[in-house]
């Protein structure tokens, strides 16, 4: 188990890390969220003692770590761009940290063997890594890490560089090669689906503070806040200042929907409404569908998926849907926004309450 | 504006190539109409960047010609093409205010102070540019450089076409969705040709008119964006667009239909010929479950938020398919079901039958 007490990164007159705390459970798979810059890189690096932090501490299995240096303690790490020992073999890039650690060589094989045909590389465990593609050469890197048994392993956008459709082959697999494992695994990335596809759970982050910790999908559902749904959505969510009059929500004299029956004790006054791209179709859909009426400034069409950028009320909307719908841009359109599905944040921008709730996942 | 053809092109890296594989790109025939969007799509080595030196005369084919407007160009350098290049990195001088920018490559063809300064206002305009014109380069933000390097090739009156290569790889994706919609917009208001060549299928499916799919030097499908979708003509590009892309399943074939683990699946196409190896495409969007079909067993199910992916195996392999919050997954055995107009049989990776030669 991770704990981070109060931990504080300043360089200079700088804060990268504003005092966090955060604890990450034995076997879990975490997610830290956010857009560049947003402090992932520097968290992992406290965690992973390759940065001391100015103050607070860092806690591992109930011992203080904080000063301890990264060689002195049992973690691995995987950067965005690929890091093999060039003039190595694959097998011996994957064997070098038994290596160190003085393991039996037939102990290495078998753990060389076993870690190579989960990341799928058997095949080229004689080649260099020069001779792999990016895909192959980041799958040797996570079987490096992997091959000794780390107490904590971070993965810093490990993805990043790689091809859309590599990209979303070890999506798909990273899950599975972590599920035996217990140790903590941390995993930074800019891309909400990505935190998504992998579940766990979330850290949502934004200028050098954790703003939302908790299962992904209730962090994606039921974020804390507006600035947290903002991070934990894309295309980015869709936003407007309501009023609460009575038993209605008032987006203006033309656009307005009863509240439901869960929220009808909220005071009346000014809210903010939130509602992901997904739900705004150009169709009639969802459960309580309300016309917007906008003006389209550009419409994607992908083949399969419609994004439509539209202004609407002062606001810019986009509404993402399955099928083609060609729009001309500064054509009169109506959009409709399937408000069940809308997050209430009050005047302090904090998540009032859902429409629907939901179990989180 | 230009009119490019590519005729009887091929290029290879080895000084004499002998066999196949010593193309990198194989021979291609195209054309791309003045003022039209198009995007080359592949995996890394597929042979666009090479395609794409060779358009803007970094490369000379080994084989056949380039031509702009009906004239070849195959031996023109590249600055005497007028072509306009936006590279993955943004390419700026940081020390030039964005006002300055814009107006090099004027000021490098000598055109009148009082036409750059009107035609750099048109420009940054377009380009949302105007508030930070007098600000320095350096302070932008990387999709603001990302867009003076793209105005820089806007602001010539002279080019032939604008290529991008990769232009928002380095961008993060909240402000990737701006720029792309930018893009667009910009696509549709100049009609200027332009060329994007990318990985990322949704960049290449919504920014252009026309993809053309490559896979191992070689042009797999040119088409609509519906079209790639809705009908793609081999497994690779089944499989390369859509997210996740297409199923694809060894069959049998008895009597002209598919039978995929003894049952006999419903396909749009037919299969008229022998085929060493024989398969059935269908993308998980028409794949559902349902009481009765293929019996498959639920591997895994993760919340993509709009919609769950659920990754089944059946005694053919694997199937993946897209369930929203209102289906109901069951824990162990399911059925699957193919939607029939959305199913197709495929011989040797390419579209079986008829079909395939309309």
């Amino acid at each position: 188990m991770l704990e981070l007490k109060s931990v504080e990164k300043t360089v200079g007159i700088e804060t990268h890390i504003h005092p966090t705390d955060l604890t990450l459970e034995p076997g879990s798979f975490n997610i830290l969220l956010g857009t560049t810059l947003a402090g992932k890189t520097t968290l992992m690096q406290l965690m992973a003692g390759l940065e001391r932090p100015t103050s607070g501490e860092v806690w591992f299995n109930g011992k203080n770590v904080t000063g301890v240096a990264v060689q002195k303690r049992n973690v691995s790490i995987v950067y965005q761009q690929f890091i093999n020992y060039p003039n190595m073999t694959v097998y011996e890039n994957i064997a070098s940290p038994l290596r160190v650690a003085r393991m039996s060589g037939q102990e290495i094989e078998k753990r060389v063997g076993g870690l190579a045909e989960m990341l799928r590389i058997s095949s080229m465990l004689d080649r260099r890594p020069s001779e792999l593609s990016g895909g192959q050469q980041q799958r040797c890197a996570i079987a490096r890490a992997l091959a000794k048994e780390s107490e904590m392993i971070l993965l810093d956008e490990p993805l990043a560089n790689l091809d859309f459709k590599l990209r979303e082959e070890l999506r798909d697999e990273l899950p599975r090669i972590f599920q035996e494992r217990d140790c903590v695994v941390v995993y930074a990335t800019t891309e909400p689906t990505e935190a998504l596809l992998f579940g766990g759970k979330t850290a949502a982050m934004h200028h050098g503070r954790v703003i939302d910790f908790g299962p992904t999908g209730q962090a994606y559902r039921q974020p804390v806040n507006l600035l947290a749904a903002k991070v934990f959505s894309e295309p980015p969510i869709n936003t407007a200042s309501i009023t609460k009059k009575g038993a209605r929500f008032v987006l203006n004299d033309k656009v307005h929907w009863p509240v439901p029956d869960r929220l009808k004790s909220l005071r009346d006054g000014a809210y903010t409404m939130g509602i992901r791209p997904h739900h705004v179709s150009p169709l009639k859909v969802g459960e309580t569908p309300v016309a917007v009426e906008g003006i389209v400034h550009i419409a994607e069409l992908s083949g399969s998926e419609s994004m439509i950028h539209f202004d609407a009320y002062g606001d810019s909307w986009v509404s993402l849907s399955h099928g083609v719908h060609p729009f001309d841009a500064g054509a009169k359109a109506t959009l409709y926004a399937d408000v069940s599905r809308c997050l209430y944040f009050d005047e302090d921008e904090r998540l009032v309450a859902v429409s629907e709730q939901r179990e989180a996942v | 504006m230009a009119r490019i053809t590519l005729s009887k092109l091929r290029h290879s890296y080895f000084p004499v190539p002998y066999k196949e594989e010593h193309w990198a790109l194989k021979q291609l025939d195209l054309e791309w109409e003045d003022g039209g969007a198009y995007a080359l799509l592949g995996p890394s080595g597929c042979g666009k960047t090479t395609l794409l030196n060779i358009i803007s005369g970094l490369l000379v084919p080994t084989e056949g010609q380039i031509l702009f407007d009906g004239k070849d160009v195959s031996h023109l350098p590249p600055e005497k093409r007028q072509i306009a290049q936006v590279f993955q990195f943004p390419v700026v001088y940081d020390t030039m205010t964005v006002r300055d920018n814009l107006a090099f490559p004027l000021r490098n063809r000598r055109v009148p102070e009082a036409e750059i300064a009107e035609r750099v206002r048109e420009i940054a305009e377009m380009t949302d540019l105007t508030p930070t014109l007098g600000n320095r380069a350096s302070h932008l933000t990387a999709d603001g450089k990302q867009k003076i390097s793209l105005g820089r090739g806007l602001v010539r009156t002279d080019v032939n076409a604008i290529l991008f290569d990769e232009p928002l790889t380095v961008i993060d994706p909240h402000l990737k969705f701006r720029l792309r919609a930018k893009l667009k917009e910009l696509q549709q208001r100049i009609a200027l040709t332009m060329i994007y060549v990318t990985h990322d299928q949704t960049e290449a499916l919504t920014f252009a008119d026309r993809v053309v799919v490559m896979n191992m030097g070689e042009v797999v499908q040119i088409g609509t964006p519906s079209d790639l979708f809705d009908r793609p003509h081999h497994t690779f590009v089944g499989h390369f667009i859509g997210s996740p892309g297409m199923n694809v399943l060894p069959c049998a074939i008895d009597n002209g239909k598919a039978v995929v683990a003894g049952h006999v699946i419903e396909t749009a196409n037919r299969i008229s010929k022998d085929a060493a190896l024989t398969e059935v495409g269908v993308r998980p969007e028409f794949v559902s479950l349902a009481s009765q079909g293929l019996e498959a067993r639920i591997v895994r199910v993760s919340d993509a938020g709009r919609f769950r992916i659920v990754s089944t195996e059946c005694a053919a392999g694997p199937v993946k398919l897209l369930a929203g919050d209102d289906i109901e997954i069951p824990a162990d055995g399911a059925r699957l079901r193919f939607d029939p107009a959305n199913t197709r049989i495929y011989a040797d990776g390419w579209l079986a039958g008829s079909e395939a030669d309309r």
